[in-house]
């Protein structure tokens, strides 16, 4: 009888490319988004009621470390945004070319970061 | 549900050296996989040093010379060595390529050569193809028509027509992007991958071919075709420089569009 064949290697070595790259990311900041959504009925439901409890989470907000959720809660909004674009003209066919995916996604991840860095500098100023 | 990290009997251990000769001036160290059914081990990586001096340009050549002067047991497919059989379909290099088009000198540092990811492997660099072809066979690749050809004719084309199939046809069938493709590794029981598609939609292209709703249908599934994610792995690894996201692309549109 022959042995169970083995798995051979996949995640463990294949080089990551710009490619798989932004579709993982694309897929992690969809989750983030979700889970993000929940954190922002929060705040609305925060709001309604008002007084102690809008006061808590205000607070919440106001602290470095929820600042800092909610600057990497835009910053996936922008990429997921941006690349949901780009993901739309691939299913008009546009743009499927490899050198075309590869510009517009330097594209989209330059545009992430340029306003990223434009809203935080509003918001900070 | 994807597993991530390989089970316990597919687990990597190092394995053994295989020195070059001492007269050896340009020596290059080729990392391995190594797995046989005839034995209770691990596979394993082991580390072949090749005198490329004397030694052919692709990654091929290297095997091949591996093969004949220090481990005659090694085991790999090919053999047209010219980049038109799809034999030779390995991991080079951390990409999915052809061996015998793959220069050894676009390689920097150790050539690692492992089998096409997320396959059964049968010995070494060789890996269990039977579920893609089984896969193949599924879409039915050959042309089905309800009318005889024209009397003592073929079925013609025109210029136009025929060139809807420029980019399909040239498929070697190595399973390079299947292989490179994440969505393909997790769903692969029930994904086609985009090799499959590719063929898949070079007879729902062909003007000749009588069963294009048909053949739309089949693929109109959510795993079978919609598991494509538009990763684009596949194109940015074909050896040939196809586009089988880009076919998928115009299945769908297809599908979208009746």
């Amino acid at each position: 009888m022959t042995r169970q064949r083995p798995l051979s290697p996949h995640l463990q070595v294949y080089r990551p490319q710009l490619t798989s790259m932004m579709s993982i990311i694309h897929r992690a900041t969809g989750v983030a988004l979700t889970t993000g959504t929940l954190v922002l009925a929060a705040w609305l439901v925060a709001v309604a009621i008002g007084g102690e409890t809008y006061k808590m989470v205000a607070m919440a907000v106001a602290h470095p470390l929820g600042q800092f959720v909610l600057f990497g809660y835009s910053a996936a909004l922008i990429y997921h945004a941006l690349n949901g674009i780009r993901h739309l003209t691939w299913d008009l066919g546009f743009g499927l070319t490899i050198p075309e995916v590869y510009r517009s996604g330097h594209i989209v991840l330059f545009l992430t970061f340029l306003l990223t860095a434009c809203l935080w500098l509003a918001i900070l100023a | 549900m994807a597993e991530f990290t390989l089970p316990a009997h597919s687990k990597i251990t190092s394995g053994d050296h295989y020195p070059a000769s001492d007269a050896a001036s340009n020596v290059r160290v080729f990392q391995i996989y190594r797995w046989s059914p005839d034995d209770d081990d691990n596979p394993r990586v082991d580390r072949f040093e090749v005198d490329l001096d004397d030694c052919g340009p692709m990654v091929l050549d290297a095997l091949i010379k591996i093969k004949s002067e220090q481990d005659s047991s090694l085991t790999f497919r090919r053999s047209c060595r010219e980049g038109i059989c799809g034999s030779c379909s390995m991991n080079i290099d951390g990409t999915n390529t052809l061996a015998c088009l793959k220069s050894i000198e676009d390689v920097t540092g150790d050539v690692k050569i492992f089998p096409l990811p997320h396959m059964p492997v049968v010995k070494d660099l060789v890996p269990d193809l039977s579920n893609a072809y089984r896969q193949l066979a599924s879409i039915e690749p050959w042309l089905k028509t309800d009318t005889d050809a024209p009397d003592g004719e073929e079925r013609l084309q025109s210029p136009a027509e025929r060139e809807k199939l420029d980019g399909l046809w040239e498929c070697v069938l190595c399973f390079s992007c299947s292989t490179a493709c994440p969505s393909y590794w997790w769903n692969s029981d029930e994904y086609l991958g985009p090799a499959v598609l590719l063929q898949a939609y070079r007879w729902v292209a062909d003007s000749r071919d009588d069963h294009t709703a048909e053949r739309l249908d089949v693929l109109d599934d959510s795993f079978a075709l919609y598991r494509c994610h538009t990763i684009m792995n596949c194109a940015k690894t074909c050896p040939k420089g196809l586009n089988p996201g880009k076919a998928i692309a115009s299945i769908k549109s297809e599908i979208a569009s009746r």
